[in-house]
């Protein structure tokens, strides 16, 4: 159980960082406040998982070297391209549907994410009826396909590829990473790292 | 000698740090009170979980405490106990003031989704976007009144 509220809450905080990556330069003003608002959401899921697993959530957070992330390599694809973001957003918060639900079995704190959730769902499924038919959306949804399946268990993928309408084929797992990671690593962690000891926040 | 009653009432005066004409109290985010030995045991709930008020709101409620003499113990409940249906009455009426709609009760608002404007009162609203400057806003604009407001988002 743990194993999997870690590879959760890493996702949660990998992809709430991407995210943030287009705070100020989305292509909309709406957008921007919309990316910066789902970041920020997403982070905060992240925070309260890792309280659940740690007491020290910004440890468990910041200090781990690369190789000890759990998060699908979904996640960590840096995406510079609109198609790209929005194929990733929509096939995550489908993806994170299933796995947030099975998880409410258990965890009352998932029951409180879905509320938030929710919101996140609307906004990608108003940009995939909006974008379905382009073909360069189209390109990007079965290029990341793999990507996504790898988000969730084996045995939830069915469920999965019949919500986005394409068949199974063999996943990108957890537990390897892009050469992304070690860099957005770096990049996220620097603050901290470079924090004099005892500095308060 | 401090008592629950005494920090509720306490508490009604701590506004919240991003919509501060509503008060933690009216947003519904204490779910208890307990007070032991002069010790004071408050249970928290989040609103948002990304929300960066909450250490702020956290550290109000120790504080508040203090002043009334007493030693706070702030216990934060992540659990699903908090919807936008804990915000009271008066809390939503404050809100609709101030120019934010206040979040309509979630089985009605999910099922109808009707939003009035809060300055005008007509339901002729639309969504201008589903994120706002906070968590928990979205933009929406009257166009009856053709003023654009923000809505506390029903979760």
């Amino acid at each position: 159980m743990s194993e999997l509220l870690l590879g959760f809450a890493d996702d949660e905080l990998i992809i709430g960082w991407r995210d943030s990556e287009w705070t100020g330069i989305a292509p909309m003003l709406e957008e921007d406040v919309a990316f910066s608002s789902i970041a920020q959401n997403e982070i905060g899921h992240a925070r309260a998982v890792y309280q659940l697993l740690s007491d020290d959530a910004d440890a468990l957070a910041f200090d781990r070297p690369p190789a000890d992330y759990r998060c699908a390599p979904l996640v960590e694809l840096p995406l510079l391209d609109w198609a790209h973001t929005i194929a990733r957003r929509w096939l995550y918060e489908v993806a994170d549907e299933i796995r947030i639900t099975a998880l409410m079995e258990e965890l009352p704190l998932a029951a409180k994410i879905n509320r938030e959730e929710a919101y996140h769902r609307m906004h990608a499924e108003m940009w995939h009826e909006r974008l379905r038919d382009e073909p360069r959306f189209r390109a990007a949804v079965e290029e990341l396909w793999p990507y996504t399946l790898g988000v969730l268990l084996p045995e939830q993928r069915e469920e999965l590829a019949a919500r986005v309408g394409l068949d199974e084929v063999s996943a990108v797992e957890r537990g390897m990473h892009t050469d992304e990671l070690e860099p957005l690593l770096e990049e996220m962690t620097m603050v901290r790292r470079s924090a004099p000891v005892g500095a308060q926040w | 000698m401090v008592t629950a009653e005494h920090v509720w009432a306490a508490f009604e005066d701590i506004p919240d740090p991003e919509i501060p004409v509503v008060s933690l109290v009216d947003l519904g985010v204490i779910r208890s009170v307990d007070v032991s030995d002069g010790r004071v045991h408050v249970e928290f709930t989040p609103t948002f979980l990304g929300c960066p008020a909450l250490e702020v709101m956290k550290r109000a409620l120790e504080d508040k405490v203090a002043e009334l003499g007493a030693e706070a113990e702030v216990e934060v409940v992540n659990d699903d106990s908090w919807s936008t249906d804990k915000i009271t009455a008066a809390g939503r009426e404050k809100l609709r003031v101030a120019g934010f709609a206040p979040p309509g009760p979630r089985l009605v608002q999910l099922r109808s989704q009707v939003h009035r404007c809060p300055y005008c009162g007509s339901t002729q609203t639309k969504l201008e976007n589903l994120f706002g400057p906070t968590p928990c806003r979205s933009l929406r604009y009257c166009t009856s009144c053709r003023q654009p407001f923000e809505q506390f988002k029903t979760i």
